[in-house]
């Protein structure tokens, strides 16, 4: 007994007290800035990148598709910089795209956020995940999501077991081909109105699994897509300010 | 042919056998405790339809060398199934089956695998033919593909007798994304450093360092020794971060809180700290073939002495406590027994291996980069249950703390190279084999790579421990109660898309 209030003790405060405002220890490739003005190899720059994430007329990164490695700033660091800024999920898909000059915090469009999501779900969400080809990484930090530091619970946000208890999906991967059919059976059992999230670069865009015959990303056509994450893997951070952002609930 | 950790071999010096030959010569070869099959897939040959090569790896641990094996076969041709005098040959005779239908007489469960995109045989996953029984006592439960945590996807099927198991049958391949054939197809070397990196999101190292050794060695490029160094100590950074994680999972399934929490606390800064050196919790963009983007400076080494100073006495409090305290030790002492000779039988690698007393860690047996010159022993374990998985884990971290320091003086006493000159994009040595061995935290992580006339890649494989392992699972969990599953699964915690590929 003794033993395990000395543990306690030990701990000290580890929860983050503030999720909007903290800053992430070291280095952190969040929203990435592309300078206008300075003028590069352009095609060179696009077919650097391994994930295609790059665009010409205008420069562009999609952040659906960045997999936050870096490569492009470290070739051409004039041009392009990633900000430690962890907040970059949107419930719109083109939003993902940051052009050339642009160095705005990404903000959610709350015209398009559908009535009900806040109303019915504005102080309690509770989520189901499911992976379909997710390669683990996304999994681990959504469940991170729940521990002691980032500790969504707070919020009122909780991942649930059962799709019948929850009020929307979070998906991670690629949609692999033969996790398609049970994906849609885990979003089909949550009860109306339901949200879908996508977490990570492979749920957004499929990433370098894109064009692989063994996923089926088709499933996801006839869906509403309510929040996107972008991430390889998605941090908590991006996911707890994502959904606080969706819900409505961000202080700034 | 004998060859060595990260060699690589011209095609035209492999002596293909005739199929008799080569099974007399695997199963001779097999029948060495100190040996075991790495890899064992087969090749089409363009040219002649019908005809494959195979080729099986046997590493030695003793001779710390590799017997390479060839055959060329057709697949009309009756191959005798060498599973059936070896189990550890079970997944890759599967996978040759479902890939190409190849059959192997014999073959006591030639079921489906994955259930590839690209399959000749084995139907619908919904359809996988379980083993059943009739029996007005017994009743079988399915678990999965979905679980109920966040967590990959599997299908568990029990048949139990009351609250007891009688018998496992796992069933995988929901995560299968075709990777193999992504490496082929995407030509980039920066596209196939960031695959392999999401082969399985919590071996990004492993998987990373055994693609850049491949890529390096098929090059001839000679990786410099504060490199190598780099490398190991990231290797090594990931085991402690992932066995931290596992003892927070394994407290959750024994509803221990504390240790849950704790344990779980004690994660994050070791993941974050990859996220300091990287910038990523996964050291997602640490390892590069050719180069690094991330040198390890003397900051890096400073701030991880620091980071530990604080992590270790809090993680050894918790872990003492935990082994200590009765509630916890009643669950995880003899649940989940895998035999040594069982591990044997169905060539068990990695921890679990270890943790039934077989010594399988490739770090010692067929060393390379930095490991070749440091000095360490690894640990073994000898009731094979969850109590000697965890407790593994408890003593491999302070083990790697102790490597990583060492590994950081040595690194202060290389000098750094010019390695500005080396390739920037895949150059490898045409119609050549090239096979890299790793020990990931879970186990042994082995990659081959065919190149063909222009030395892009013919073929990639990739084996994760998980492959060897998902059966050891099976059979702990015989004869204990259906509850104890999931302490005995966070005990291996093994891959499914490392798995499923
Ligand atoms: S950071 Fe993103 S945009 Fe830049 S090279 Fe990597 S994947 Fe491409």
């Amino acid at each position: 007994m003794f033993e395990s209030l000395k543990i306690w003790l030990h701990q000290g405060k580890q929860y983050i007290p503030d999720v909007e405002t903290t800053e992430v220890p070291g280095i952190f490739r969040g929203r990435p800035v592309i300078k206008a003005g300075v003028s590069v190899d352009e095609k060179a720059l696009q077919e650097l990148c391994p994930m295609n994430a790059i665009d010409v007329n205008p420069l562009s990164i999609d952040l659906g598709k960045c997999s936050f490695c870096g490569e492009c700033a470290f070739a051409y660091p004039e041009k392009i910089s990633f900000t430690k800024d962890f907040k970059m999920g949107h419930n719109i898909r083109e939003r993902l795209i940051i052009k050339e000059g642009e160095d705005q915090p990404i903000r959610i469009d709350a015209d398009a956020v559908r009535k009900e999501i806040r109303r019915l779900f504005g102080r309690s969400l509770k989520l189901r995940q499911v992976s379909a080809g997710g390669d683990g990484s996304c999994e681990m930090e959504l469940n991170a999501t729940g521990n002691v530091n980032f500790d969504v619970g707070r919020f009122g946000i909780d991942f649930v077991a059962s799709p019948r208890h929850a009020d929307g999906i979070v998906l991670t991967g690629p949609v692999s081909e033969n996790m398609a059919d049970s994906f849609l059976d885990a979003y089909d059992a949550v009860p109306d109105p339901k949200v879908l999230i996508l977490a990570g670069t492979d749920a957004i865009s499929g990433g370098l699994f894109a064009g692989s015959p063994a996923v089926r990303r088709s499933v996801l056509d006839d869906i509403k897509v309510d929040l996107y994450l972008p991430g390889n893997p998605v941090h908590p951070l991006t996911f707890v300010n994502g959904v606080l952002g969706l819900l409505g609930r961000m202080k700034s | 042919m004998k060859v060595t950790n990260n060699q690589v071999i011209r095609l035209a010096d492999i002596e293909f056998l005739s199929y008799d030959n080569f099974f007399s010569n695997v199963n001779e070869a097999l029948n060495h405790d100190e040996a075991h099959c790495v890899h064992y897939f087969a090749k089409p040959n363009p040219d002649r339809d019908g005809e494959f090569s195979l080729f099986c790896l046997i590493a030695n641990d003793a001779h710390h060398d590799i017997d390479l094996l060839a055959s060329v076969i057709n697949k009309r041709d009756e191959l005798q199934s060498l599973t059936a005098q070896h189990l550890c040959l079970h997944p890759f005779e599967r996978e040759m089956h479902e890939l190409y239908d190849i059959c192997f007489v014999g073959h006591p469960w030639l079921k489906p695998l994955r259930y590839s995109h690209d399959r000749k045989a084995g139907g619908d996953i919904y359809d996988y033919p379980f083993y059943e029984i009739d029996s007005e006592e017994l009743h079988r439960v399915g678990v999965g593909p979905i679980h109920a945590g966040i967590i990959e996807p599997g299908h568990f099927r029990f048949i139990c007798e009351g609250e007891k198991i009688l018998h496992l049958e796992i069933q995988l391949g929901w995560q299968h994304r075709g990777i193999e054939n992504l490496f082929v197809e995407k030509k980039k070397l920066l596209q196939r450093a960031t695959l392999s990196e999401n082969i399985a999101g919590d071996t990004v190292v492993g998987h990373a360092t055994a693609f850049a050794h491949i890529a390096e060695s098929l090059a001839g490029w000679n990786t410099p020794e504060w490199l190598e160094i780099e490398r190991a100590i990231a290797l090594e950074q990931e085991r402690i971060a992932v066995h931290t994680g596992d003892l927070s999972g394994i407290c959750t399934d024994v509803a221990y809180q504390l240790g849950n929490a704790v344990f779980g606390r004690l994660r994050t800064p070791m993941i974050n700290y990859m996220q300091k050196w990287c910038g990523s919790r996964f050291a997602k963009s640490l390892i590069r073939p050719f180069k690094t983007n991330f040198i390890f400076t003397e900051q890096l080494a400073e701030e991880w002495q620091n980071t530990i100073d604080k992590y270790k006495p809090d993680f050894v409090e918790m872990a003492e406590q935990m082994f200590d305290l009765p509630s916890v030790l009643s669950r995880i002492e003899r649940t989940g027994i895998v035999t040594k000779e069982n591990a044997l039988n169905i060539g068990l690698v990695g921890m679990p291996a270890k943790s039934s007393g077989l010594l399988r860690d490739t770090r010692k047996s067929h060393p390379w980069g930095a490991y070749k010159d440091v000095d360490f022993q690894p640990i073994v374990k000898t009731s094979g249950d969850v109590y000697a998985r965890a407790r593994m884990r408890y003593e491999e971290v302070l083990a790697s703390i102790e490597l990583i320091q060492r590994l950081i003086a040595q690194r202060k006493e290389t000098v750094m190279t010019d390695i500005s000159d080396a390739p920037r994009t895949w150059s490898a040595q045409p119609e050549s084999l090239a096979i890299s061995l790793t020990e990931g935290w879970r186990g042994e992580i082995c990659h081959v790579a065919i190149t063909d006339k222009e030395g892009e890649l013919a073929l990639y494989k990739i084996k994760d421990p998980s492959m060897h392992n998902w059966l050891g699972l099976a059979l702990a969990v015989r004869g204990n109660g259906i509850s104890d599953f999931p302490i005995c699964n966070k005990s291996f915690d093994l891959s499914y898309c490392g798995h499923d590929l």
